[in-house]
This record gives structure tokens, C-alpha cells and sequence, in this order.
């Protein structure tokens, strides 16, 4: 290209009062070029003609700045990649299209406007809804870059799902002996505040400053005084004949109880649905939970506490609920006593679950078991997402009953085997190669568990059939129950799964539509506890980097609805990916959330009377660039 | 050859996906025709039908748009409202005399500068095959004619 010819012209244009050349304007001294002659000159637009924006656009901008003028009144023309270096063999033709792209150039510099970047105050105090693996992870590091952290949970402990498993794939470690550690750790931490047996009640406000109503279930039991030795649960009338949840409801605990012996915290609560007192009014002449306590901390006259909190960042940890198979007739679950869910076997087979590890069905031991995958995944119909840790931990539990049970014959009746994992593959293989036998059954193909003699009778197409006295469904992942609340209150979409989507699957994997919200484990998407703990971690980088310094600016490129233009249309709030746009029923206008809208435009070009558009992108000054850089003005 | 027709073509690509195609085609020293000027957009879903009409009557002699693949939009859905418009925008260029042709919708990605090497060259090829758009010489006659 003939350089000098291309500033020459330039300096022709009626808005230019000065065009040189510089071999290399990105270097110091090609900036302090630019910084002299915008002081001497009194410069109100720059234009540079040189690479590519996507390379030293920053860079530019910020020469701009140094030398005080606003860094938004640049254009650039890209010359170099987009001209010079794809028409090397056309020396004449390139000159004249890069006079096109500084000519364009040089028209949008003279439309676009300075703008002001607005700076907002970052509340230093996080947010993790959910204390599983994930959130206690997300809640630990953020809690270790130091800022304060609120740790919220629904249910009376921390720990989660993984709490209930008692290994883990594929290296067999126990599941406990990993997660206790990381609970204490959590309720010991100086900067978490561990708020257990909570709920999210609303949510308000923007990143820097969410306002967050907690409620605080009564436990009716002072925290302060319970010093968790269970002589309550001892003498509480109801022992030993209420379900537990924790235990998959087959183990048996009292009206006043801790739902396992690692809760964190180690604080007994009443349950307000069997709790006699609470129930019926009267609990015999005097309450024996109360009287049992030396710690005087039975108190039924606490009430539940609501407490507002300001956050600047969330973190989403709520987790899934394992698929309920009993919908699913064929398999007969809860109808066959045979036929249990691969969660129930997790808390049989745990040393210190409802039977100490002795795994029996109809009081005997089995020794014919058979898996079946899938239920409740890759349905054609329903949940149409792979769960994505059943075949491991089915791998993990037909190694574990093999191991107890060394006589048994134990058949998996899978699809697809995904060993993705590291080190998942070589642990499906050991696990194939003790003797268990893998079946491959198409997922459209008919499987039936009927009634026979001393058990039940597995018939699944194309295979034999199997009499079995114990028959395990590797149950999926569900949304947990109370999402869709929470995504309303939160702003946070729920995706056609009904889990929490994040803002893009590759570019930001743990972020939200809601500036200053993010997602670890499985509330975005069913994963193991790798993923989960992986995934958590990035979103305490990610939460952590919005707490920063306390500060945050605003990038101003964002859309803006002109007052008189708007005609109470609405097509706008359809299309916004991000939620960024409301109504304003009072002036009758579509109005832009500046924390949430990304600048992307969408909405402008769907607006009928172009009063939407975003800063330095309008239709007016987009039009007078393609006017001039296509030689029709 | 002095006299072969050498048309005047816009495209508008987005700031993540096909800007950077054609910047990678760029640095891989990618030889294309001249004819075809970029116009940078945060993402197609903000090209607005109305820039195509407006482009195609004043003379532009092609129009290109070109976004990330569907399913890679860095605003999520952006290039599906891209796509949905450009259905019936397509059908209403013909309805308005304006050969469909002489719009190209397409998707490159941040690695595919051959892909957007290979689109420039084969549309200018097809607009080279149209011949010049001679609008612009039908709405200049009409104006002349409505002003006196």
C-alpha cells in the first residue's frame, strides 16, 4: 500500500486537521506521538489506521486517556489485516480500499461521542446459596482471598449429597473422610458465617450491592448453649420412629435429632412436623428433650428470625434432587422391596448408615443384583440430559457389593458407558474385570421388574432374563426443588433441563446473566464431585474478582432508550438474551438495566422507531460510516 | 480488463466470531479480492434489516453478514434473531425488485479465515456474475422526476 498517498488523502478530509505516519504506532514512542499532538493540537477525535481494533484498540484508548482526552473518541481502521495483508498482489486496488477504510473511519470518528464510564462501589461481602461440596468449596476460597462470606443452607447441615455417599469414584477414598474435613473448615472458618437451616427469601439489587432476606428457621434449640451430645434425642418420646431423610428414610431417628453424627453444625434441632409438643400441643406431664438437656438449650419458644444481608456477589450452590423412579411403572419401585435406588444402597452399604454397613433385603443377603442405568436420564420424552455420574458410581457400587459379597453374581444392564473422566476409564475396566457382567441394552428397548419367587425377576429384551433378590436404579439428577423460585428472585434463568444456565457454555462457564451472580456444581448442570469442587473453585475466582478492590466500572457501550422515541412496543424485552430490559409503566418506556445489558444490540435492531439503540452504534451513526466507507455519501 | 466491473460490497461482521475470521485471514496472508468492506458490529443481531434495504438502494452492489455459527454467539441468541430476520428479508428483497442474491447471510468462526476468505471470494464472484446494481440510478431518475 502506498502509505504516504493514504495520509496525504486523509489529510484532505474536512474533519482533519493533522495525519502522519509512524512505522510503529503501538510502540512508546508511537503513543507519545499521539499524546504530543492531540495537547498541541487541542485534538477532539483520533483516528488510527493501522491493524486490527481487536489488537491495540485498548491501547490506543488508554493514549488517549494519558493524554485527557476521552478514550471513546477513537476510531480505528483496520488496514492491516483486513487489507494490506490480504491483497499482496493487488498493490493499486489495496491502497484504494484502505483510502475507503480511513475515509469510514475518519466519518465515524467524527459521529461518535466521548463517554463517561461509571464507577460503582463493590459491597466486599459474598453470598454461596447452598452448602454442598460446591458451595463449601466456593465459600472456602473466596473466604481465603479475604473477604467475608455468608453461607446459606436450606437444611439443617452443611454437606450435601456427597455427605450421603459412602465412597467415592473412581479412587474409592471414602466420601466423608474427604468432605468432613472441608465442613469443619467451613463452619471454623474466621471469614464464614455459616447460616444453616436457612432460606433465601428475596433478593434485590445489583452486583455491588445485592440485598438478600435470609430466613432463619427456629430450631428450638439455642445454638449458643447445644453442645450436641443427643441426650435430647435420647429421651424424646418419638426415638427411633420418625424416617431419615439424610438416611433415604431407612434408618430411624427422634423428633429432636441431628440428621448425621458429622453435622455441621453439631446443633440438634426439632423437627416441627413430628415433634409431639409442636404437633399436638402436649407431650406427656413434662418435656423430656428439656429436661434431658444440662445444657438448658431446648427452647420451643424460639421463633424464626428474617435478617436482611448486603452482598456484592452470589455464588448459586443449591445442588439437584436424585430422580424419583416410583414414576416410572416397570420398574416396580416401591412396590417390589427388591428394587431400591442406587442413594439407598450409598447409606446400606455405609458403615455407619441405618444398618451399619450390613446390606440385607427381606433379611437376607442378596446374591443375585442387578444395575440398571439410566433411570430417569436420556429419556426421550423427559429428562433428556445424561446425569453424567451414574455409570461411574454404578461402576463404584458393583465393585463394592462384589467386594462384600464375593459369591454374588452382579449384572449392570447400561447403554453407553461414559468414563470421561480421569482415571474413570481404567476403573470401569478393573471394575469389568472382577467378574461383574455388563450388559448392553438399547435405551428405547423394554425392561420389566415383575414379582416371582423370593424376589423378582429382571426382563429386559434381547437378554436373558435374571432372578434377582436385589435390583438397583442408577436414579439421575434433577433440578432441585425450589429453583424456579429462586431463579425469580434472582433473575438467573432456568434452562429447558430447569437448570441454571450460565451467561455463555465456553466463554463464561460459571457466570450469569446477573452481573455478579455465579454457579458452581450441580445446580447448572448434573456433574461429579471433581467437576463440582473444579467448578466451584471458578466461581470463587470469578466472585472474587468482582470484590476486587471494592470498585467497578460500568462500560458505558451499553443501549439506551431515547424518551420521546419509544413507542410502548415491548418487542424489545422479548429479545434481550440478558433480562437487561423493563418497562417503565409510569413513562411508558422500555428502559435498560445497566448492570445487566452487554452492549450486543439486538434489541436496536428490532426496535420500530430506533429509539433503542446502543452508545456510538445508533442507526444514525452507523449509516453516515457505511455512507462514507462504501463512496456513496 | 481495465473495464471489468469491480463491485462495491459491504459486510458487517461481529465483534468475536467473524471480525476475527477475517483478521485471522489476515495473518495468514489469506489473498482475497478488494472489493469487500468490513463493517465492525458487537454481534449481526445488531444489523438491522433496514441498513441491508437502505445499502442495496443507494448502489451498494452486495451486502454481506456474516456472525458466529449458531449455538457459538457470544450474546447466546443473537445470531438466531439474525437468522429468523433474514428469512423474510430475503423474500422481501425479491418482492422489491432487489435480487436476493445480492444478500449473503453466513457464519465464520474466530478460526475459520479460510472460511471467510472463501466466502468473500465466491460472493464477489456471484455479485462480478449479477453485474452492477443499478438501483440507485432508478431512485436517483424517480427523485429527479417528483422534485420538478
Amino acid at each position: 500500500m502506498d502509505v504516504d498517498k493514504l495520509s496525504e488523502q486523509a489529510r484532505s478530509y474536512p474533519e482533519v486537521v493533522l495525519s502522519k505516519t509512524h512505522p510503529f504506532l503501538c510502540s512508546e514512542e508511537g503513543q507519545a506521538l499521539i499524546q504530543n499532538d492531540i495537547k498541541e493540537n487541542g485534538l477532539d477525535r483520533v483516528v488510527i489506521a493501522a491493524c486490527s481494533p481487536k489488537f491495540h484498540e485498548r491501547t490506543f484508548k488508554k493514549a488517549l486517556e494519558k493524554a485527557e482526552l476521552n478514550p471513546y473518541c477513537l476510531a480505528m481502521a483496520n488496514i492491516r489485516e483486513q487489507c494490506a495483508w490480504v491483497h499482496m498482489e493487488e498493490n493499486g486496488k489495496a491502497t484504494e480500499k484502505a483510502e475507503r477504510l480511513i475515509a469510514g473511519a475518519v466519518k465515524r470518528a467524527s459521529v461518535i461521542e466521548p463517554l463517561e464510564t461509571q464507577e460503582v462501589d463493590i459491597t466486599q461481602t459474598a453470598m454461596v446459596i447452598g452448602g454442598g461440596v460446591a458451595g463449601i468449596q466456593a465459600a472456602l476460597d473466596i473466604a481465603d482471598n479475604g473477604y467475608k462470606v455468608y453461607l446459606v443452607e436450606s437444611s439443617p447441615s452443611i454437606g450435601g449429597r456427597m455427605a450421603q455417599l459412602d465412597k467415592t469414584f473412581p479412587t474409592l477414598d471414602c466420601s466423608a473422610c474427604i468432605l468432613t474435613p472441608k465442613m469443619v473448615d467451613a463452619a471454623r472458618h474466621p471469614n464464614i458465617e455459616l447460616l444453616a437451616y436457612s432460606d433465601v427469601t428475596d433478593v434485590k439489587g445489583h452486583v455491588g450491592d445485592f440485598k438478600v432476606k435470609v430466613l432463619k428457621k427456629p430450631r428450638y434449640v439455642d445454638e449458643d448453649l447445644c453442645k450436641g451430645c443427643g441426650d435430647c434425642a435420647e429421651a424424646c418420646r418419638m426415638k427411633d420412629r420418625i424416617d431419615n431423610e439424610f438416611d433415604e428414610n431407612l434408618g430411624k431417628r427422634s423428633a429432636i435429632y441431628i440428621p448425621f453424627p458429622q453435622a455441621v453444625p453439631l446443633k440438634y434441632l426439632v423437627d416441627p412436623e413430628t415433634c409431639l409438643l409442636i404437633t399436638k400441643g402436649v407431650c406427656g406431664k413434662t418435656l423430656k428433650c428439656a429436661d434431658a438437656c444440662e445444657a438448658k438449650a431446648v427452647n420451643f419458644d424460639q421463633k424464626e428470625e428474617e435478617v436482611e444481608l448486603n452482598v456484592g456477589v452470589i455464588v448459586l450452590a443449591t445442588g439437584y434432587d436424585p430422580y424419583d423412579p416410583s414414576q416410572k411403572e416397570e420398574f416396580g419401585y416401591g412396590v417390589h422391596p427388591e428394587v431400591i435406588t442406587a442413594l439407598e444402597l450409598e447409606r446400606l452399604v455405609n458403615a455407619s448408615g441405618p444398618t451399619s454397613g450390613h446390606v440385607e433385603i427381606n433379611g437376607k443377603e442378596p446374591k443375585d443384583i442387578v444395575f440398571i442405568s439410566c433411570v430417569g436420564s436420556r429419556e426421550k420424552d423427559g429428562n433428556q440430559y445424561c446425569s453424567r455420574f451414574c455409570c461411574m458410581y454404578n461402576a463404584k457400587l458393583a465393585h463394592m457389593v462384589k467386594d462384600k459379597f464375593p459369591d454374588s453374581n452382579v449384572t449392570v444392564y447400561y447403554t453407553d458407558m461414559r468414563a470421561f473422566g480421569k482415571g474413570f476409564d481404567e476403573f470401569f475396566e478393573k471394575v469389568k474385570s472382577e467378574g461383574i457382567q455388563y450388559r448392553v441394552r438399547d435405551l428405547d428397548d423394554p425392561i420389566k421388574i415383575e414379582k416371582a419367587d423370593g424376589g423378582v425377576v429382571v426382563k429386559a429384551e434381547g437378554h436373558p432374563d435374571i432372578a434377582s433378590d436385589m435390583v438397583i436404579l442408577s436414579i439421575g439428577a434433577i433440578p432441585k426443588a425450589g429453583s424456579e423460585k429462586l431463579s425469580e428472585m434472582i433473575g438467573v434463568k432456568l434452562g429447558d433441563d430447569g437448570f441454571f444456565t450460565e451467561l455463555h457454555p465456553k466463554n463464561r462457564p460459571v457466570d450469569t446473566a446477573v452481573r455478579g451472580v455465579f454457579l458452581a456444581g450441580c445446580c447448572q448442570s448434573p456433574k461429579d464431585i471433581p467437576d463440582s469442587v473444579q467448578q466451584a473453585s471458578a466461581a470463587a475466582a470469578r466472585a472474587s474478582t468482582v470484590l476486587g478492590n471494592g470498585k467497578m466500572v460500568l462500560d458505558p457501550v451499553i443501549a439506551v432508550v431515547r424518551e420521546a422515541g419509544c413507542g410502548d412496543c415491548q418487542i424489545c424485552l422479548s429479545l434481550c438474551p440478558f433480562g437487561a430490559l423493563d418497562f417503565d409503566e409510569e413513562k411508558k418506556m422500555a428502559k435498560v438495566d445497566e448492570y445487566l445489558c452487554q452492549g450486543c444490540g439486538i434489541c436496536t435492531a428490532a426496535c420500530p422507531s430506533a429509539a433503542i439503540s446502543v452508545r456510538n452504534y445508533s442507526q444514525d451513526q452507523l449509516e453516515a460510516q457505511i455512507e462514507t466507507l462504501m463512496g456513496i455519501d | 480488463m481495465a473495464d471489468e466491473f469491480e463491485p462495491n460490497i459491504l459486510a458487517f461482521c461481529c465483534n468475536w466470531c467473524s471480525y476475527a475470521a477475517a483478521d485471522l485471514a489476515g495473518i495468514g496472508r489469506m489473498e482475497m479480492p478488494t472489493n469487500v468492506k468490513v463493517i465492525r458490529v458487537m454481534c449481526s443481531g445488531r444489523v438491522k434489516p433496514e441498513f441491508v434495504i437502505k445499502a442495496l438502494s443507494q448502489g451498494i452492489d452486495g451486502v454481506l453478514v456474516l456472525g458466529c455459527h449458531i449455538g457459538d454467539c457470544h450474546y447466546i441468541t443473537g445470531n438466531h434473531r439474525t437468522l429468523k430476520r433474514f428469512e423474510v428479508l430475503t423474500r422481501l428483497l425479491g418482492h422489491m425488485g432487489i435480487d436476493p442474491r445480492r444478500l449473503r447471510l453466513d457464519w465464520a468462526s474466530a478460526s475459520e479465515g479460510d472460511r471467510f476468505t472463501e466466502i468473500v471470494t465466491e460472493f464477489t464472484n456471484t455479485i462480478k456474475e449479477l453485474g452492477p446494481n443499478n438501483l440507485a440510478d432508478y431512485h436517483g431518475r424517480k427523485a429527479a422526476r417528483v422534485s420538478q
